[in-house]
């Protein structure tokens, strides 16, 4: 029970600096700490058994589950990127017969392929700008519509209630939602055009319009949870600051700009980082609303590497653990340069 | 809160003439917050409304623009008869539920572990979930889908479990740990001061204290998994296999497009859960920064 107690005490203690300094110093200093008093590596190790069994414990079913379900399949997804298989070639069992796989490793060729093809470039830059244009519209129409729910007015939360509601209904309802009123001959808004006289769109049989309507549909999946947590943002802005600026003299202008923005700053980098990521990934939009067409204009990197082990024939295994790599490798730089751009800036992250 | 917005209107009274308390608004300045949000409210609920409004139409109406033409629950009965509606929705059911309450279950103790203790691995881990949640499923459908095959768990509604999984624990673990970072440490101090351990703390102590933070993660790994699409494509086929991001698809192919049907299951699929979602938001917002912020 005495060694019992001291452990918690180390974990009471190790609580305590985890909730006062959130910087990336301590963690590492104790353990280097630790093990220097330990003298010997086996012993360092030993105590920090000793003292941290409880957190690793506690940790244990995650790494296990996710060493076997994550872990495993992505050593696999490379492995299979620098091979050649495809559905005539890999393991497969017809009735009872088993065939053994045939794949072979072919080293970076893959790799040498997708770079070197300009469709892959293509597929870059629109799923760039897709999500580019899709964050910052969605962004700017939140921090709009979250500035003016922020007022006392009449109505408010029923206002609120409705903005809300494209976030309540799961995404592919919406996205067949909307694409029934894309429809070309048939779809309401083509409709309402021709009863203002304007002759109808061809929402998604047409590169530019196919675009216009993949992004639109995002931007109107996505304005709702931006503004929840703008709004969010806003409320936890001290009143005091607004009047302090009041008495200043600060116009409404001076006043959006030096203490909206600023103390909206952390939640708005988090929720342009994962509102990008998840722009990036995004799957459903693209892939129920035009499935990459018309053609391939509306294709985003994720879709592609979709495309090739499920819709084209024969399935391309290799090509599209080699899409996926590319596209991990990419938001694992995005994600590292848009830490180091927060740190730069002083937020802890 | 309303500072902002009686800043503004008390910079413009003073401009003119009828000097308006603080918080009250010239007519114009309230006719355009009200046009604004009634424009905006508009295209929200439109898509969702017009979906409600054809579902009660006669199928040969489905493309009209009436608002209201010979409503009727043909549409809902034909799809609960002669459609695996049913099927589908069950399927949802079981595979998110199940992958609900293993989520929460398996990352329970991991956020409470990250929130507070400070362990060398510590640091990885926490960079292991996020950088999980950011993958794309590009990455791990191929081999995943090669390893179902194997163990012939494509077509399962277990198969598509285990790569929920995938998604649902670090999820689940991130998020948690932001809700256990707002319960004050003085409680698992003064727990360890009467003799427990950190796993008696975790489960007597702050696990019922962390439960709304725990629903609010379940019901967020609940609707990933309900509208998740990609894996549903690529894992379920056959008809009555499908969950219902597979089957809805089914009503509008390249060639056919059985808009009735598709309204009704649309709606069918929408409001209970659009019913839930606007009574849980507000913790929905807060458990997601908190979790995003305080990493």
């Amino acid at each position: 029970m005495a060694a019992d107690t001291s452990r918690s005490v180390t974990g009471a203690a190790a609580g305590e600096t985890t909730l006062a300094g959130r910087g990336p110093g301590p963690g590492r200093t104790t353990a280097k700490s630790a093990g220097a008093a330990a003298g010997s590596p086996r012993g360092g190790f030993r105590r920090a058994l000793a003292t941290h069994w409880y957190a690793w414990a506690m940790v244990a079913p995650v790494v296990l589950v996710l060493g076997v379900i994550v872990g495993w399949p992505l050593v696999r997804g490379v492995y299979l990127s620098l091979t050649n298989a495809s559905e005539r070639n890999v393991a497969r069992t017809i009735g009872v017969r088993h065939i053994e796989a045939t794949y072979e490793f072919v080293g970076f060729d893959n790799y040498a392929a997708v770079l070197g093809d300009p469709v892959f470039w293509q597929r870059l830059v629109w799923t760039v700008v897709w999500t580019v244009a899709c964050v910052s519209v969605t962004f700017a129409l939140g921090l709009t519509l979250a500035t003016i729910l922020n007022r006392q007015f009449r109505g408010r939360s029923a206002y609120r209630m409705a903005l809300i509601l494209p976030w309540a209904v799961p995404g592919f309802v919406s996205v067949f939602a909307w694409r029934f009123l894309f429809n070309r001959d048939n779809g309401i808004l083509n409709k309402i055009l021709d009863g203002g006289g304007i002759s109808a769109v061809p929402w998604l049989d047409d590169p530019t319009w196919a675009k216009v309507a993949v992004i639109a549909v995002n931007v109107w999946l996505g304005v709702p949870f931006m503004m929840v947590a703008l709004l969010g943002g806003l409320q936890s802005i001290p009143a005091e600051l607004y009047e302090a600026a009041e008495m200043d003299g600060a116009g409404p202008w001076q006043r959006f700009r030096h203490i909206t923005l600023p103390g909206l700053r952390a939640v708005s980098m988090t929720v342009i980082l994962l509102s990008t990521i998840w722009t990036f990934n995004m799957f459903p939009v693209i892939f129920l609303l035009t499935r990459g067409g018309p053609g391939d204009s509306t294709e985003i990197l994720v879709t592609q590497a979709f495309r090739q082990a499920f819709v084209a024939s024969p399935r391309d295994f290799a090509g599209s653990a080699t899409w996926g790599v590319l596209i991990l490798g990419l938001l694992m730089i995005f994600a590292l340069v848009y830490r180091r751009s927060l740190r730069k800036q002083g937020e802890v992250w | 809160m309303s500072a902002s917005e009686s800043v503004a209107e008390s910079g413009s009274a003073s401009r003119s003439k009828a000097v308006r308390p603080r918080g009250a608004r010239s007519p114009l300045a309230s006719f355009g917050l009200h046009a604004t949000l009634l424009v905006a409210s508009v295209i929200a609920v439109f898509p969702v409304l017009w979906i409600l409004l054809t579902s009660l139409k006669p199928a040969k109406y489905a493309i009209s623009t009436d608002f209201v033409k010979e409503p009727t629950f043909d549409n809902y009965a034909n799809l609960l008869e002669s459609s695996h509606f049913l099927s589908w929705f069950w399927n949802s059911v079981l595979v998110a539920g199940v992958t609900t309450v293993l989520g929460v279950f398996i990352a329970a103790t991991t956020g409470y572990a990250v929130s507070r203790f400070k362990f060398p691995g510590m640091k990885p881990l926490m960079w292991t979930l996020l950088i999980t949640q950011m993958f794309p499923m590009a990455i791990l459908i191929v081999p995943l889908y090669n390893l179902m095959g194997d163990l012939g768990l494509l077509n399962q509604p277990l198969g598509l479990i285990i790569t929920y999984l995938t998604i649902a624990v670090p999820f689940c673990a991130w998020m948690m740990k932001g809700f256990f970072d707002s319960i004050p440490v003085e409680i698992d101090e003064s727990g360890r001061v009467d003799g427990l351990n950190p796993f008696g703390t975790f489960w007597r102590l702050i696990l019922p204290l962390a439960r709304p933070g725990l629903a609010v993660t379940g019901f967020y790994a609940f609707i990933t998994a309900w509208g998740e699409v990609a894996y549903a494509s690529a894992f379920m086929v056959g008809e009555e296999n499908l969950t219902l991001a597979g089957g809805l698809q089914t009503f509008v192919t390249q060639y056919t497009s059985n808009w009735g049907a598709m309204s009704a299951a649309s709606v069918l699929i929408a409001i209970p859960a659009a019913v839930f979602f606007l009574f849980a938001q507000r913790h929905l917002v807060a458990g997601m920064t908190a979790g995003a912020t305080k990493g």
